[in-house]
């Protein structure tokens, strides 16, 4: 009789279609957070946030509880949420654009607050859904649909780096910087989201895992192209790492 | 026993909000009704519910929306722009189908304003007070009993529409002090047992299946938009039938006939009163909900007596007057009553207003 060594995760629905492009690391990031849960055996007892974007199609694959929010304002519908509902595990999903750009003010706000939520924050540097325009996240140099000439630090300002500026405040319990972008590092990622869960079952306050993620729709690159660019290029920039551990 | 007591507005319409098992609170600092997240603060440590003060208006209207989802009887409050910042929420809380009450104190005109009382702002209460063409039943008191028990009535209303409700008042009505009986508090036992008939809220699945608060089919194909708005508007349909709230005095054997709604109703019966001293037989038209329109009670006055109506609001241009004269349909004439920005409606103008339609 064979052994069986790995299923889907529990909560992801029997039968899900990734409705994601060939090669988006989504796939992998959406993955993970329900490994985890699954490891900590809180799937029955999370409660996902949806956020605006394609961070937003997970939607159709979790088989947990779920509320949406508008646009770029997940963290504060958590923060009541959780402050609601103490017992449930609360974690929202967003993009940067979400995240980073709309939702700026929230994000601030709910990480200055110590809100005892986990947000998982997926920055692939670019507005993926509607069709690759400059994110807070773009790189210096690269070529959007409203950058046509490139990101120019005088005009668009420089890359957004929120690890860093979260690193800057009081209240946050857990912040770190992780990818998908190869096999040690999803390993890595895993545990850094089960650190962060842990934070919020503990009671300790903010966490937020951020993944340096990919868009090969709109980078115009093959899948295996978009990782190779993550390593050579985008880490350089966003550097990955456990900026605090309460 | 309901306790007789002597408050200011914005106080009384919070406690009357704690007293109907709100446990939840979000604002945002703005004249004229800071004073009811500053009561909410107080409050709520008191009974184990949450305050939250916002980053924004538009930071507080989200958390209202996520207490509703969590199946707390929830509560936000704004002023006119802050209101115009809450739209985006209050439009995601009716696509979601969140039972939340918003209170709007009224500024005096477009942008900033005014922060004196005005009724500025009928046509976003009644009509849009955000995209995606949905309603709310918009309650208007005009004396603060009626705040007190409107107050109570909005959270009976939301829950069982399980819709956002608006409670449209303004600067007088939150500011001045009036004595008012407020109601016996909701048991918490009554309030645990409101809460956990929220089968629909996120609790986690906790061995049952999965719940989804989304506002409008939140990329699941296999949802209807156009069935969700269809569902949506024959609740609107039902409400126009069954929800209309409207005071009649004195209308058997008016000559003319004064309209108004929220404070200005108050001043509207003072003058309704008066007029009838002078011998002009004058009566009253309020409605206690501006929206659904009590279009029945207009479109069934008797138009071979009537010389006219007098619309008075604190608006310019006039607002609520257009639904009036919508229903009437020349049937009369109409004379109106405005005073706007902060200046207070002048009785005086509404007596002459009735006495010039009568000599007409």
């Amino acid at each position: 009789m064979m052994e069986k060594v790995y299923s889907r995760p529990s909560g992801i629905f029997e039968g899900a279609v990734t409705g994601f492009c060939p090669g988006c690391l989504h796939s992998s990031v959406s993955k993970i957070v329900c490994e985890a849960l699954d490891e900590l055996n809180m799937v029955d007892n999370a409660c996902y946030i949806q956020g605006v974007g394609c961070g937003g199609l997970v939607v159709t694959y979790f088989d947990i509880d779920t509320v949406s929010a508008p646009h770029g304002r997940a963290c504060a519908v958590a923060s009541s949420f959780k402050r609601c509902s103490p017992e449930t595990l609360v974690f929202t999903y967003q993009g940067d654009g979400d995240l980073a750009a709309i939702g700026l003010a929230e994000t601030m706000s709910a990480a200055n607050r110590g809100e005892n939520f986990t947000v998982i924050f997926v920055n692939n540097g670019i507005y993926g859904m509607t069709g690759g325009q400059l994110a807070p996240t773009t790189l210096l140099g690269t070529k959007t649909t409203t950058t046509p000439y490139g990101r120019d630090i005088r005009e668009h300002g420089a890359p957004l780096h929120m690890c860093e500026i979260l690193n800057q405040l009081e209240a946050p319990a857990y912040i770190a910087r992780v990818t998908c972008a190869d096999v040690p590092n999803v390993r890595k990622a895993k545990e850094a989201v089960k650190k962060a869960f842990r934070c919020q079952i503990e009671g300790k306050g903010f966490s937020f895992v951020e993944f340096v993620s990919n868009c090969p729709t709109n980078w115009g690159m093959s899948p295996a192209e978009s990782l190779d660019y993550i390593h050579n290029t985008v880490l350089k920039e966003f550097p990955l790492g456990e900026f605090r551990a309460k | 026993m309901a306790d007789r007591v002597f408050m200011k507005g914005s106080e009384a319409i919070a406690e009357a909000a704690v007293r109907a098992g709100c446990r939840f609170f979000a604002g945002y600092p703005i004249t004229p009704q800071n004073e009811v997240p500053e009561y909410f603060a107080r409050r709520m440590p008191q009974v184990g519910g949450v305050f939250l003060q916002g980053e924004s208006e538009v930071a507080s209207a989200n958390m209202t929306y996520g207490a509703a989802a969590a199946g707390v009887r929830a509560m936000t409050s704004s002023s006119s722009c802050g209101i115009s910042l809450k739209s985006e929420a209050i439009s995601w809380m009716a696509g979601a189908r969140l039972p939340v009450v918003i209170a709007n104190f009224q500024r005096g005109g477009p942008g900033i304003g005014t922060i004196q009382p005005s009724q500025q702002d009928y046509f976003q209460a009644t009509k849009a007070s955000g995209n995606g063409g949905f309603e709310m039943l918009v309650l208007s008191p005009s004396t603060l009993q009626e705040a007190v028990d409107m107050t109570a009535e909005a959270f009976e209303l939301a829950d069982r529409y399980s819709n956002p409700v608006l409670l449209l008042l303004d600067g007088f009505t939150g500011t001045m002090m009036e004595p008012v009986s407020l109601p016996e508090p909701l048991s918490e036992e009554r309030i645990a047992a409101i809460r956990a008939s929220k089968t629909w809220a996120a609790t986690g699945k906790r061995g049952g299946a999965q719940h989804k608060v989304m506002c409008g089919p939140g990329l699941d194909t296999r949802l209807s938009q156009q069935a969700m708005n269809r569902e949506a508007a024959a609740m609107y349909a039902k409400w126009r039938e069954e929800e209309c709230d409207c005071e009649e005095f004195m209308l058997e054997d008016a000559e003319v006939v004064v309209t108004a709604y929220g404070i200005s109703g108050r001043i509207a019966k003072s003058a309704v009163k008066l007029l009838r001293a002078e011998g002009i037989r004058a009566g009253l038209i309020r409605p206690r909900r501006v929206h659904p329109f009590p279009a029945k009670v207009y479109d069934s006055l008797d138009f071979s007596r009537i010389r006219g109506i007098v619309c008075a609001e604190m608006s310019i241009p006039a607002q609520f007057a257009t639904d009036v004269e919508a229903v009437v349909h020349g049937r009369t004439a109409f004379a109106y009553a405005l005073s706007s920005g902060g200046d207070i409606l002048d009785r005086s103008e509404i007596m002459e207003a009735a006495r010039g339609l009568m000599r007409d």
